[in-house]
């Protein structure tokens, strides 16, 4: 029986959930989302050098629920792709890299994720009130 | 390219189901990948539920007891039963490890077997890893010199010198990294993956080679070397606590410091 015939034994199916493992795709989904936003940012600098309508209208399409997750999801990209990125430059000189600390540094990473995003976003929402 | 989901002829269907025998009052359900080459059908899952009083206590042990008591069909590879030969190497409740050390009592409710992840299935739980044993010869390892032994002696080695092997001589090859990696499910053609890199490594390391520039110029490939994203599952999973993943970081620092 010629050997491609065999059948592919499951793989991300079955295989259990590993905390750096979930970072380091999250990382490159990240890296996808912050790219977007970059455009974003265009986007935005382009109608404020235009002028008010534009800018007005770039505002409107940013203050409705779906510009504020977009902005949510931009806010979480940066600062998890940052505390990650750091992550990996300090793996990249070979530090850090045992089971439990690598794990223990995932941790952190998404600690800092949270409470960064959430800060950024109270003092965004503090001050335009 | 990356192949999310199973072929066709690969998806696990639902399949036939052991009761304990009557009177077992302590019982585990295992629930193992199975595919017969000669039947022309899917691979399956069958249910075993094991009497675990009349059971040794790692999941080896309830693997040996199905196959004499209730299925001789069942096929696994296995010898030494004590974690040193590598054979029995499996994923188990979603973690590749040794079935032979790893405890029944480790697992949380049913207890799900496959072969190691992404590979050709020859038989149940018995993966094709001729590829893998390929990736391996082709790190070359063993020792590589061009200065002549000593005349009258073996090639010696410092204490300290040797303590560098540590951690890294002790690879058994039972494929539980590589096979838990994913960018080696998605790249096994052409990625060395964590086992043949750390044997790699290994030899890099040995103070009596004499080969480290040539090992390091075979291993400066994208894919050879760098599709390694430091996912550290296989770290993770290691079954004798070794540590692919730093490995490589060690070779890809060796190969940034010779060019400084």
């Amino acid at each position: 029986m010629s050997v491609s015939h065999r059948p592919l034994s499951p793989h991300l199916g079955i295989y259990r959930w590993q905390l750096t493992m979930a970072l380091s795709i999250l990382h490159r989904a990240s890296g996808v989302f912050l790219s977007l936003g970059t455009v974003l940012l265009v986007l935005v600098l382009l109608a404020i050098a235009t002028g008010q309508s534009e800018f007005e209208m770039i505002q409107g399409l940013l203050n409705n629920i779906i510009g504020q997750l977009f902005m949510l999801g931009w806010t979480v990209s940066l600062y998890l792709h940052m505390a990650n990125g750091l992550r990996h430059l300090i793996w990249d000189a070979g530090v850090g890299l045992g089971k439990n600390i690598a794990n223990q540094s995932g941790v952190f990473v998404i600690a800092f994720t949270v409470i960064a995003t959430g800060a950024t976003w109270a003092l965004a929402i503090w001050s335009g009130s | 390219m990356a192949e999310f989901t199973l072929p066709a002829n690969s998806i696990v269907k639902k399949g036939k189901q052991f009761e304990a025998p009557t009177g077992a009052t302590n019982t585990k359900r295992f629930k193992v990948y199975r595919y017969d080459p000669d039947d022309g059908q899917n691979p399956r899952v069958d249910v075993y539920d094991v009497d675990l009083d009349s059971c040794g206590p790692m999941v080896l042990d309830a693997l040996i007891k199905i196959k004499n008591e209730v299925d001789s069909t069942l096929t696994f590879r296995r010898s030494c039963r004590e974690g040193i030969c590598g054979s029995c190497s499996m994923n188990i409740d979603g973690m590749n490890t040794l079935a032979c050390i790893k405890a029944i009592a480790d697992c949380k409710g049913d207890v799900e077997i496959y072969p190691l992840p992404h590979m050709g299935v020859v038989k149940d739980l018995v993966p094709d890893l001729t590829n893998f044993y390929a990736q391996y010869a082709s790190v070359q390892p063993w020792m590589q010199t061009d200065t002549p032994p000593p005349p009258d002696r073996e090639r010696l080695q410092s204490k300290a010198d040797r303590e560098r092997l540590e951690g890294l001589e002790e690879c058994i090859l039972c494929a539980c990294c590589s096979t838990s990696c994913p960018s080696y499910w998605w790249n096994s053609d052409r990625y060395l993956g964590p086992a043949a890199l750390l044997a790699a490594y290994r030899w890099i390391s040995d103070s009596r080679d004499e080969a480290t520039g040539e090992r390091l110029d075979e291993l400066e490939d994208p894919f050879k070397l760098y599709r390694c994203h430091t996912i550290m599952n296989c770290t993770n999973a290691c079954p004798k606590n070794l540590n692919p993943a730093k490995a490589i970081a060690e070779i890809k620092k060796l190969i940034i410091q010779r060019k400084t």
